[in-house]
């Protein structure tokens, strides 16, 4: 039996290293929940933002029933041009910023803290593969989006930020703990809902960013943490 | 149970050789550098495990230099991925047999 133990011990040993040699698992819960919160108060910022814009815009800005309106230009596009136009963009791409720069610097903090606690490194070759996996098509998406801004097509905007972090996460999922897969999956399916309801964009950002990330961050935490 | 027990590759038998292969089954090319910080031992010894496990050509040892640093690279040949799956299974019917 004893015999029998050593090749349980090797076997457990060979999954292990399999495991951290392709998996970066030093992610911590807590960069989860602090990009969650950042989410949140970012989203809540915009909304504020726009309901102060919206309440000035409306007096003199708003198309009412009467207004002569060229009725060939009206497309599904023009139409959110039109309501959104008047947003205020520059705002909100510095709110959006601000809040993805203090999410990442937070989730950098709590990882390097947490494979500092587990004895491994921070930039190993596993942490640059999943960062390169998950920078390709965030940069694409990134990109996408200036020219969607670009072109006015604001409504547009939101759900391609949750749509291409999604297939971000997926892509990335494969080199880190599984669990971000899922994260992945329900930003795209926001992402794709919001392409029905344009508009609600603030919405489904504070859903897919700051309360999917909060419930991800938490769940880890316990799981693989709080031990 | 005999030819269960000649499925077990001597090859393997050593801790370190069998972190090596599990290192080069998931990834395609690993460095030296990487390799020692993964497995947690000493340049000697890491030395030692990955020629005798080139001798059996079941890893390829590629050294190359990097301006003026050498760089040793492996990765796992063919022969080497079969036997290690062989030397697995092998272990796990051995397991599931006995218990």
């Amino acid at each position: 039996m004893n015999e029998n133990q050593k090749h349980i011990e090797d076997l457990q040993q060979i999954r292990s290293i399999m495991e951290r040699s392709t998996q970066f698992i030093s992610l911590s819960g807590l960069s989860g929940i602090s990009a969650g919160i950042f989410g949140l108060i970012g989203a809540a910022l915009a909304y504020l933002k726009l309901a102060g814009e919206f309440s000035i815009s409306s007096s003199n800005n708003r198309l009412y029933s009467g207004d002569v309106v060229d009725v060939m230009d009206i497309n599904f596009f023009n139409v959110v041009r039109m309501n959104l136009a008047f947003g205020p963009t520059l705002d909100l791409v510095i709110i959006a910023t601000g809040t993805l720069g203090l999410a990442l610097i937070f989730a950098t903090i709590f990882t390097a803290r947490k494979a500092k606690k587990d004895g491994n490194n921070l930039w190993s070759p596993t942490a640059k593969k999943l960062l390169v996996n998950t920078a390709i098509p965030l940069v694409v998406g990134g990109l996408f989006c200036i020219a969607l801004l670009k072109h006015g097509l604001f409504g547009l905007v939101a759900p391609c930020t949750l749509i291409f972090y999604g297939l971000a996460l997926i892509n990335g999922s494969k080199y880190t703990l599984p669990e971000i897969r899922y994260v992945g999956v329900l930003n795209i399916i926001l992402g794709l809902l919001n392409t029905i309801y344009i508009g609600q964009g603030l919405f489904f950002w504070a859903l897919g960013f700051g309360v999917i990330h909060i419930i991800y961050g938490v769940v880890m935490y316990f799981k693989y943490e709080r031990k | 149970m005999k030819g269960l027990i000649t499925n077990l590759n001597k090859a393997f038998e050593n801790r370190i050789r069998l972190g090596i292969m599990s290192v080069l089954m998931v990834n395609p090319e690993v460095d030296f550098k990487t390799m020692k910080e993964m497995l947690d031992v000493s340049d000697g010894n890491l030395a030692s495990h990955t020629s005798a496990l080139e001798k059996n050509e079941y890893i390829l040892i590629t050294k190359k230099f990097v301006g003026k640093k050498p760089n040793t690279t492996y990765t796992v040949t063919k022969l080497g991925r079969k036997a290690f799956q062989d030397h697995l299974s092998a272990l796990e019917i051995l397991l599931g047999k006995s218990s």
